[in-house]
Formats: C-alpha cells, structure tokens, sequence
C-alpha cells in the first residue's frame, strides 16, 4: 500500500493548509490560532477564506495555546498551529493544563519539527516533541508520512473529541502513500509484509524504511515496514503481531532516542513479546546548522543507518 | 446605574459570610489550601454568582450562560463555596475538598465539578482561555459574557500581557477581568517579590478600560460590573483593592495564611468572627 518510487517531493505544509481550508469550508465550527508564523505554516491560507476564523496573536505561544483552548470551551475546534519547538516544548505547561487536563478539542500542528528544519540550527530544530507529547495524559500524538497523511490527519483530529499534537516537517518529503490509502488515528500501517524483521518508522523515516527493505532483499531479508502515524495510542496489536512473526524490530525517527517512538514500541515490545530491538534516531544531542540531508547523514538518520540496525537485530536473535 | 436596593446589598453581605465560612472551615478540614486569596476574592465571588451572572445551576452546561473563569486556581475554595450556596452541587460535599475520590480537587479541574469552567493551577492561563471564550461569544454573535479573575501575582506572569494585549487587539468588549490586588503572594508583598505598580495605568497602555474599586464594596463591585457592561469597543480591568484573609481579624494581610489552614482553636476563633447575620 504504498506508491512505487520515484516519489514525488512535496510539502507537508502546502497539504495540510490545503486540508485545512477545505475542513473549515465544511465545518464552520473549525477556528485557527496563529502566532507570527501562518506564511510559513501555511495557515495563511485559512484566513483568506475565513477572515474571522483566524486569530493572530503574534509571538506569543502560551497565549496561542489557552486561546485556543478557551475557543473549544465554547464549542469550536481549535486549531493551534506554529512551528514544533513553540507549539510542544515552549508551552508544555500551558498544554499539559489547558488543553490536555481539560481535554479539549485543541488541535495542535506542528511544523519544522526535527533535524530538516535545517540552517535554522539547534534551536529550531526540536528532536524532542514526540517523548514531551506522549508523556501528557488524555493527548493524541500523530506523526504523518508524508502530505497526503498530513491532510488526512487533520480531518481525523477533527473528527475526534479531544487534543491532538501532530508533528511534521519543514522540508519537502517524498510522497509515500496516495490520497486513497486507509488512515486512522491508532493504527500503524503495515506497507510492507515480510518476515525476517520489522522496521518501524514515522514521519521523513517511513521512507527511508522502505527503502531499507529493498536493499535488504537483496540479501534475501524480508523486512516488513510499519509506518507509526500514531504514536499515542499506539498500536500494541500490529506491534506485538510485528515481533511475534519477524523476531526483530528496527525503530527509526527523527527524534531523539531517549523517549520517541523507539521507547513507546520498546515498551510495547517487551511487555508482550521481547524481541532484540534497535533504534535509530538522535542521540541524546542537539542538531546544528546545515542543509537538511546533510543532517541526517552526519546524525545517523539515514538508509543505512536502518540496514544496518536491521542486520544488527538479525545477528543478535541468532539463527 | 441602576438602582441596587438596600435589600441585595444586605444579601450579598450575609452571602459572603456564608462563603467565608465555608472557606476557613474546608481548609481547615484538610489542613491545606488557600484561604488567604480565597478571602480577598469572596465579595467579587460572591456578587458575580449571586447578582451578576446568569447560570442555571439545573443545567451548569446550558450554552448561553455567563462564563466566570477563576485564574487564580488556587483561591476555588470560593468558588466551590459559591456553586454549592447557588446549587451546583450539595453544600455537604465542600467538606470533601482536596481529599482523594473528590469532585473538588485542590485547583479547579474542567469537566469533574459542575459548574467550573476551566483548569487552573499554573498561574497566568486564565485571562488568555478567557479571551478564547470572550472570541468564542462574538463570533456567534452570543450575548453571554467571561468574567475572570486574576490574582495580583499573577500580574508577574508574562502570559497575563499577552493576554492583554489580545484582548484588546480582539476590542473584547464582552470581557471583564477583575485583579484581586490584595497586595500579597506566596512569598510576600507584591511590590517586594516584583513590583506591579503603577498597574492602573500599566493596563490603560494595554488599551484596556480600567476601573479600581474597593473590592469588598458590593456597591463599587456592582456599579463597576455595570460600568463593563456599558463599555464598548474594549475589554475592562477591575482592578479590586482587596485584603487578604478579609474577614477574620487575625488572617487579614497575614502573608501565612496565603497557603496555610487554621489550627483548631484559631478556627473557633474565625468562625465566631463570622457570624450570620439573620435573614
């Protein structure tokens, strides 16, 4: 269930704008919040077909954040969108209270999260949304593929009762699945069958997986590929379904390692079935600046990286 | 203004020794909590909930109701005493304050208390939710208003200001936030641990409307709430000059009683203090 490379490049950010006005035309009880960041994010788009459903607060996150929350008190769906390291880490508390305690329908999009974020460096570049996110009771962690999820993963927020955070990238990914593909928050996507190992991935990795998995067969190892688009609630019966018959599972993100999704499907793993696991991530580092592939080699978020984490689990479980 | 007759003032008076009482005693009964800020903020409580706003206690999530948000969660001993003196719950519960298996936690919780309608704890959340609420009403073109209020230390709060600046960016004209300046946080005075004054004025550069009244003054308190009303085109600041521990001769302006509860005998003390008066 995935397109055959070559895949396109696309924005994540083009598509969730679009899916965003395209949500607002059907719904009139969806409203944005924005904090100096609606061009780049791409909620601009929104305010020019809904002038009043835009709310502009400038650089002021924890105000984005109760605003929005104040708004789903009243009834609406509130969409509060900047860049990931405002949106999760610089307003942590004011979630955690406001949104998550009170269990609204805020609905957080975070863009420029991870290492791709670039020449920006270190300050930007936020590998720790995900462990920060998840950790939050009564939240919703969604971590899409690539556009097309992207644009899906707002109509599920939407549709269900409650906070979301849902974290992207700035730069361009390939384009993985097509708009017909099935989607739903809490299920993993198995987008490839094999049998020797899983390889787990989420966001820009999904990709990387895959490929992985074809140069692993030419070693003649199947590798099945799972694509986490939820992190919380995981999918504890595709994971645990995913140990039982590969015996190895590979966790790859562009996050650090300390508390991603490696360390959710570990958690998972272990309880139901321990299998030899390894993670490819960030290590417990900050990112600098620097074009956004050249990050992801000098940090380890690479095909290889998966192969050869793939091959490291194979040897581990023995024969 | 309208004419508040001797007769609600008498009223809102024997109320707020109600609430008061209600307030030393739930401390007093889990020896935590916050009776100090509690005390300073009971009139404004108390004329919100039993003259000002209409809520319909049979149906605390009726759409259409006047929205009161306290953003100084610490101080709902008051607001649990004045939702279940005006039905929200029964007034046997309040007892059950802070203890485990209670609707009411030791700082607001939304969704488990009828009638709270927001989370608060974290200061400086309060008045920014509130003008996501104050939004909410106009764009639904909805008559109900968002009173909140803020406690003077968590004007120290940089979220407080950009709340400030929103509201009246957003001309919120259905928004009255009220300071309860008691002139007292957890650590000491305000203007020791980080000066707040000149806060009128600090507010009138935010393009805010600003009134200042005595706080426990039900007249003032009323006569400001209508002047907030009538107030068009901008959000207005009560700024209420209050004491804190008000009503009990040896709480008031105590720094102490900012987060401690009263022993056995200081109890007896307040209580004899606060006498009803009769219907």
């Amino acid at each position: 269930m995935t397109l055959p490379p070559p895949w396109k490049s696309e924005s994540q950010r083009s598509y969730f704008g679009k899916a965003l006005v395209e949500l607002g035309r059907r719904n009139p009880d969806v409203v944005v919040v924005g904090a100096d960041t609606t061009e780049s994010i791409k909620t601009v788009d929104f305010g020019k077909a809904f002038p009043d459903r835009l709310f502009q607060v400038g650089i002021a996150e924890p105000n984005m954040m109760s605003i929005a929350a104040g708004l789903a008190a009243a009834g609406k769906i509130a969409f509060a969108s900047t860049y990931a390291v405002f949106g999760s880490a610089h307003t942590y508390n004011i979630i955690r209270q406001n949104v998550a305690y009170t269990n609204l329908n805020v609905k957080i999009f975070a863009s420029h999260a991870g290492l791709t974020v670039g020449p920006d460096g270190a300050t930007h570049q936020l590998n720790e949304d995900i462990g920060l996110m998840r950790g939050i009771p009564r939240m919703t962690v969604l971590v899409p593929a690539d556009g097309p999820q992207t644009a899906k993963a707002v109509d599920a927020a939407a549709a269900m009762k409650g906070p979301v955070y849902c974290r992207f990238s700035r730069a361009n990914v390939p384009t993985i699945t097509a708009p017909e593909d099935p989607f739903a928050i809490g299920k993993a996507e198995v987008l490839r069958d094999g049998s020797d190992v899983s390889l787990v991935g989420c966001g820009i990795m999904t990709a990387r997986c895959l490929q992985a998995a074809d140069a692993l067969a030419k070693d003649r190892v199947s590798a099945r590929v799972i694509n986490l688009s939820t992190v919380k609630p995981l999918d504890v019966a595709t994971l645990d379904k995913a140990a039982r018959e590969t015996g190895g599972v590979v966790t790859a993100e562009e996050h650090t390692v300390v508390h991603g999704i490696g360390s959710a499907v570990a958690s998972a793993v272990v309880l139901n079935h321990p299998v030899p696991m390894a993670f490819v991530g960030v290590q417990d580092v900050f990112g600098e600046s620097g074009e956004a592939e050249e990050l992801l080699r000098k940090y380890g978020l690479t095909t290889e990286r998966v192969v050869e984490a793939a091959r490291l689990v194979l040897k581990r479980r023995g024969p | 203004m309208s004419e508040v007759s001797e007769e609600t003032i008498t009223n809102l008076k024997r109320m707020a020794v109600i609430l008061r009482r209600h307030i030393v005693r739930m401390t007093h009964n889990v020896q935590s909590g916050h009776p100090g800020g509690s005390m300073s903020a009971c009139d404004l409580v108390t004329a919100l909930y039993f003259h000002v706003l209409r809520v319909d206690p049979t149906n605390p999530e009726w759409p259409d109701r006047d929205r009161f948000v306290l953003s100084k969660g610490h101080a709902c001993p008051v607001w649990y005493a004045a939702l279940a003196e005006r039905g929200f719950f029964p007034v046997d519960e309040l007892m059950t304050f802070r203890k485990i298996n209670s609707r009411l936690q030791g700082h607001p919780e939304l969704g488990t208390t009828p009638g709270v309608e927001n989370a608060a704890g974290a200061e400086g959340q309060g008045l920014s939710f509130s003008v996501g609420l104050a939004l909410a009403a106009r764009m639904e073109h909805k008559p109900w208003r968002v009173y909140t209020i803020t406690g003077d230390g968590e004007q120290d709060v940089g979220q407080t200001w950009e709340a400030a600046m929103a509201g009246a960016k957003f001309g919120l004209d259905n928004l009255t936030a009220f300071v309860d300046r008691n002139g007292i946080q957890q650590e000491g005075r305000t203007e020791d641990i980080m000066p707040l004054e000149p806060l009128a004025e600090k507010w009138r550069s935010f393009n805010w409307h600003v009134l200042t009244i005595d706080g426990h003054d039900f007249r003032q308190i009323l006569a400001g709430i209508e002047e907030a009303q009538r107030t068009k085109g901008r959000p207005t600041v009560i700024i209420a000059r209050t004491v804190k521990g008000k009503g009990v001769s040896f709480m008031e302006n105590k720094i102490k009683y900012h987060g401690a509860a009263t022993t056995d005998e200081e109890l007896a003390l307040a209580l004899k203090e606060l006498e009803v008066p009769p219907a």
